[in-house]
């Protein structure tokens, strides 16, 4: 019985947070998101003491229970191990071994340095739930569009508007091999020994086995009842139930209540541990969280505008023929001095002390701005680009889905008057210089109403028009980068600023 | 010969009774389940041309409008960025139309020298070439509309080109293409045929008789159209035909900027010269029509398209000498081959009932583009003709909604909006049009196409953050 409540929840955990990372409708979120917010890391980064003291409370009574109903990772690696356990030869693979303690705290003590110094991407490297978003989002969200898109295939010849489709795009290569082979070494761990990974590696794992030592609930042995067969300890994934000592190492264990159905004898249970005599369970841990910690170190990514190259080459018509489409060329990153972060994520400093590296706001992205970034320190973590989309101004989805606070939720009227970054011309590259057309359309398109058109020759008021750009009105949404007809380089792009303003 | 009947004779007469009951039992009201095609080859409709004498069936066909298919020898990766296949014509196709065509009557096949991409001459002198040259009409034009082909040199290359192309030694009718536009129409026509003195070495391939009818094709500028019958009063010229855009909307309703069909009509008519008739169908806008609309015509005739009003539309003044249809598919050549074979004239109910259909169609506001592609390729990969179909398949299904307080905005909105992405690729939206306005003088419509194109932007941009 409790063995299936804890498989039905663990299920629907599973289920809507995988939800939030496949869902580009945005349609999910306002019932999920809370699903992604309740995850102990991005809550302790968030600063959500709600969910942080709850989390620490639910483990002190009931055990390690979010590692295997909340943790999406714990889940992914019990639907393996469960695969494999299906058959014969895997079915009692496992057994007893005592705990790794010095390689558990390494990396736990590893893990809080790393934070406290701000090296986001190791953080983000270790850490479960993270790890978990990249993989959905890497692996499962292709999938989940290129069926997406089969549906889209038919309604479109159906004349339905029910599907669209949705692009699928690699956006950035080093991330997805970090999430292929995080997925493939877990599913092997998993494949042959259950929780390893979560008893050995997480640290979330850790910090909370430390607290479910003491918990107030847990699995018993009923040593007049037990003949030692050491059965339980050949099903426990956790390797975490001595049978012959009938012990049960309660740091190791998530309450995964499988051992209770397999003891032939009734021995096994799950109720209260300490009988009379009452044990002072610790108090909280959480210490990690509230560090002040130093200056991130800054990259400098100081490169020189490198725009060289690629003005816009528009082959003039010999001979107008009618019909046809002109080749578009890609456009190509240019090289920011300072990168972009959405608005909500305050400055560049918050986003790489908060950001897990999840992924699920560059899932969430509708306009295909934000992938992760291939900076050594803020690996993994978002950026803004705007060669396939710009930051529209109805748009607000990653805030409302960061579960860490690396993006602060924001409205749609606060976006409207949040500077992330400005807008710079690139004289070389502006088709009313190299073609002499008359253009506009980044002023056309400017949500700030930041370009103003001025004539190209001082004085001369029927010369071609050339954007002027207002610093102090532009948001660097990108509208005016992505719309520029200059290709494959863009005669106005973004530069970002390390702190937001508001304008 | 009297009662000794020839044996020739014999086998021509059972032949004819033997086809002619053929015919009577396809004829016959047997249930056979499925539509039969109306049309039977022989009942085509004809008018005559006085100067030449020219029995031309009054359904011709546009070569504008040619089927293609993905490029068979395409490098793999040799589409362009965003997955368009570059096509090429469908050659086999285009023969196995032209032949259908032929079988049933049709004689009259117009091309350009700048059609589907140059690709048409070429493509329709492969399928005519096929048939003896004496059973078929080939119309071309002199399409020196860029400033390089403007030279006497060029212009004449360009003639000679397609009769190369066209594999023939002579063309049954030649058109100055789109006379017309320009900012200036009369110093545009001027500076194309008259000071380079190609009309003139056009009227001398007249009389050596290579060109055996001399017209010029109207858009636009109603200046210039009054100025080239001028001429023809004044002796300076002698037009056979000229060729007008004439339909049910047009007739006494042309957009902005181009001339009421019926206008040109009449003044053709005076000077008894047959009117060669194009965009009967106004680019495929004429094939279907606001669903209330299409129901008042089909109430009326169930089982007619409602393309054959149009064309039927079309057909009717005496003096058209015969109606273009660019028949992509078999389908069109079979559906106006039921309206043409023989063309049934409107009446006078009927052609008050298209007046009242095109009065109501102003109620909606469609871009009068006819998807002629003149104003293609853009130079910044823009789809102005996909752009402009989709913004008018929305207004015709109400699917262009102005406020959000609107019963079914959120609806509309979204078949908007998910249909543009799937009828234009994203970078080849309205949204990159710059406004340069290269296409704009292409237009034979006289669209303001930036303009428009930023209308839309405006409109989609609204919907978008809403």
């Amino acid at each position: 019985m409790l063995r299936k409540i804890r498989t039905i929840l663990a299920v629907i955990f599973f289920a809507g947070i995988t939800l939030l990372f496949l869902d580009f409708t945005g349609s999910v979120h306002g019932w999920l998101g809370w699903m992604a917010k309740v995850q102990f890391l991005p809550a302790v980064l968030a600063l959500n003491v709600g969910v942080i003291v709850g989390l620490v409370i639910l483990t002190l009574l009931l055990g390690r229970v979010y590692c295997s109903v909340i943790c999406p990772m714990g889940v992914m690696q019990d639907v393996v191990s469960w695969v494999h356990s299906r058959s014969k030869k895997g079915k009692y693979r496992f057994g007893y071994s005592p705990a790794v303690s010095w390689l558990r705290y390494t990396v736990l003590a590893l893990f809080i340095v790393a934070m406290i110094a701000g090296i986001g991407s190791f953080v983000a490297l270790l850490a479960p739930y993270s790890s978990y978003g990249r993989i959905a989002s890497n692996l499962f969200a292709p999938v989940y569009d290129w069926i997406n898109n089969l549906f889209a295939y038919i309604a479109e010849r159906a004349g339905s508007y029910a599907f669209y489709e949705n692009e699928v795009w690699i956006r950035s290569i080093p991330v997805f091999v970090i999430a292929a082979v995080t997925f493939v070494v877990v599913a092997i761990l998993a494949w042959r020994g259950g929780r390893t990974y979560c008893n050995t590696i997480c640290p979330v794992g850790t910090v909370l086995g430390f607290l479910s030592r003491y918990s107030l609930l847990g699995i018993r042995i009923d040593k007049n009842k037990c003949n030692a067969c050491g059965l339980c300890s050949r099903q426990c994934k956790s390797s975490c139930i001595n049978g012959k000592e009938h012990s049960v190492d309660y740091s190791r264990c998530v309450a995964c209540m499988d051992c209770i159905g397999t003891c032939a004898h009734g021995a096994i249970s799950y109720g209260m541990r300490y009988g009379s005599r009452r044990n002072k369970p610790a108090t909280a841990d959480a210490k990690v969280n509230k560090s002040e910690a130093p200056d991130v170190g800054r990259r400098a990514f100081v490169t020189g505008l490198a725009l060289a190259g690629g003005t816009a080459a528009l082959k003039a018509q010999t001979g107008k023929l009618d019909g046809g489409l002109a080749v578009i060329e890609d456009k190509q990153k240019p090289e920011r001095t300072t990168p972009i972060v959405p608005p909500g994520a305050i400055s560049l400093r918050n986003m790489a002390r908060h950001c897990t590296g999840c992924q699920l706001c560059v899932s969430a992205c509708p306009n295909d701005v934000l992938r992760p970034s291939a900076g050594l320190v803020t690996l993994m973590q978002p950026e803004s680009s705007y060669e396939r989309g710009y930051c529209r101004p109805e748009c607000n989805r990653c805030s409302q889905v960061c579960p860490s606070g690396a993006i602060r939720p924001i409205t749609i009227a606060e976006k409207s008057a949040i500077q992330i970054g400005h807008a710079v011309w690139i004289r070389k590259n502006c088709i009313p210089v190299t073609e002499g057309l008359a253009c506009g359309n980044c002023a056309r398109h400017c949500p700030a109403g930041a370009i103003l058109m001025v004539p190209s020759v001082p004085g001369d008021p029927e010369s071609v028009r050339i954007p002027a750009v207002d610093t102090e009105k532009c948001i660097g949404c990108g509208a005016c980068e992505n719309l520029c007809p200059a290709r494959p380089f863009s005669a106005i792009y973004v530069e970002g600023n390390e702190v937001h303003r508001d304008v | 010969m009297g009662n000794n009947i020839s044996r020739r004779d014999f086998l021509k007469i059972t032949g004819i009774a033997g086809l002619a009951t053929a015919g009577l039992s396809a004829c016959s009201d047997k249930n056979t389940g499925a539509a039969t095609p109306r049309h039977k080859s022989g009942e085509m409709t004809y008018r005559v041309n006085p100067s030449t004498g020219d029995k031309v069936s009054l359904l011709g066909y546009g070569m504008m409008r040619l089927p293609t298919m993905a490029d068979p020898n395409a490098k793999p990766g040799g589409n362009d960025k965003d997955g368009v296949i570059q096509e090429v014509i469908d050659q086999d196709t285009v023969n196995e139309l032209v032949d259908y065509a032929l079988a049933h009557g049709v004689n009259y096949f117009d091309t350009s020298p700048v059609y589907c991409q140059g690709r048409s001459e070429e493509s329709t002198g492969i399928a005519l070439s096929r048939h003896p040259r004496d059973k078929y009409f080939i119309a071309t034009k002199l399409s020196n509309f860029s400033p390089e082909t403007q030279t006497y040199d060029a212009s004449v290359a360009m003639y000679r080109n397609s009769l190369k192309n066209l594999r023939t030694d002579h063309l049954d009718y030649l058109l100055l293409h789109a006379i017309g536009g320009g900012d200036d129409s009369i110093a545009t026509f001027n500076q194309r045929f008259i000071d380079n003195g190609v009309l003139k070495f056009l009227q001398k391939e007249r009389e050596a008789g290579r060109i055996r009818n001399l017209g010029w094709s109207f858009h636009g500028d109603v200046k210039a159209f009054d100025h080239l019958l001028k001429m023809h009063d004044e002796g300076k010229a002698k037009w056979d035909f000229v060729q007008i855009q004439l339909n049910y909307v047009d007739w006494k309703h042309a957009s902005e900027h181009n001339v009421n069909a019926e206008y040109l009509y009449d003044e053709l008519a005076k000077r008894n010269i047959p009117a060669v008739i194009m965009e009967p169908l106004l680019g495929g806008r004429l094939a279907t029509l606001a669903d209330f609309l299409n129901a008042r015509l089909k109430e009326q005739r169930p089982e007619e398209s409602v393309a054959s009003w149009a064309f039927r539309f079309a057909g009717t003044p005496q003096k058209v000498l015969t109606v273009l249809s660019g028949m992509t598919y078999k389908e069109h050549l079979v559906d106006n081959l039921n309206t043409f074979c023989p063309l049934e004239p409107c009446t006078p109910a009927e052609l008050e009932l298209l007046e009242d259909t095109a009065v109501r169609m102003q109620d909606y506001e469609t871009i009068p583009c006819t998807a002629c592609q003149y104003c293609m390729p853009c130079p910044f990969g823009l789809d102005i003709p996909g752009i402009f179909r989709h913004y008018n398949k929305c207004v015709n299904e109400g699917n262009v909604i102005a406020s959000a307080d609107n019963e079914g905005y959120r609806k509309a909105r979204k078949a908007f909006l998910v249909g543009y992405d799937r009828s234009v690729p994203r970078l080849r939206q309205a949204n990159h049009c710059i406004g340069c306005g290269q296409c704009e003088p292409h237009c034979p419509q006289n669209i303001h196409i930036p303009d428009q194109l930023h209308r839309i932007d405006k409109f989609v941009e609204q919907l978008k953050q809403s």
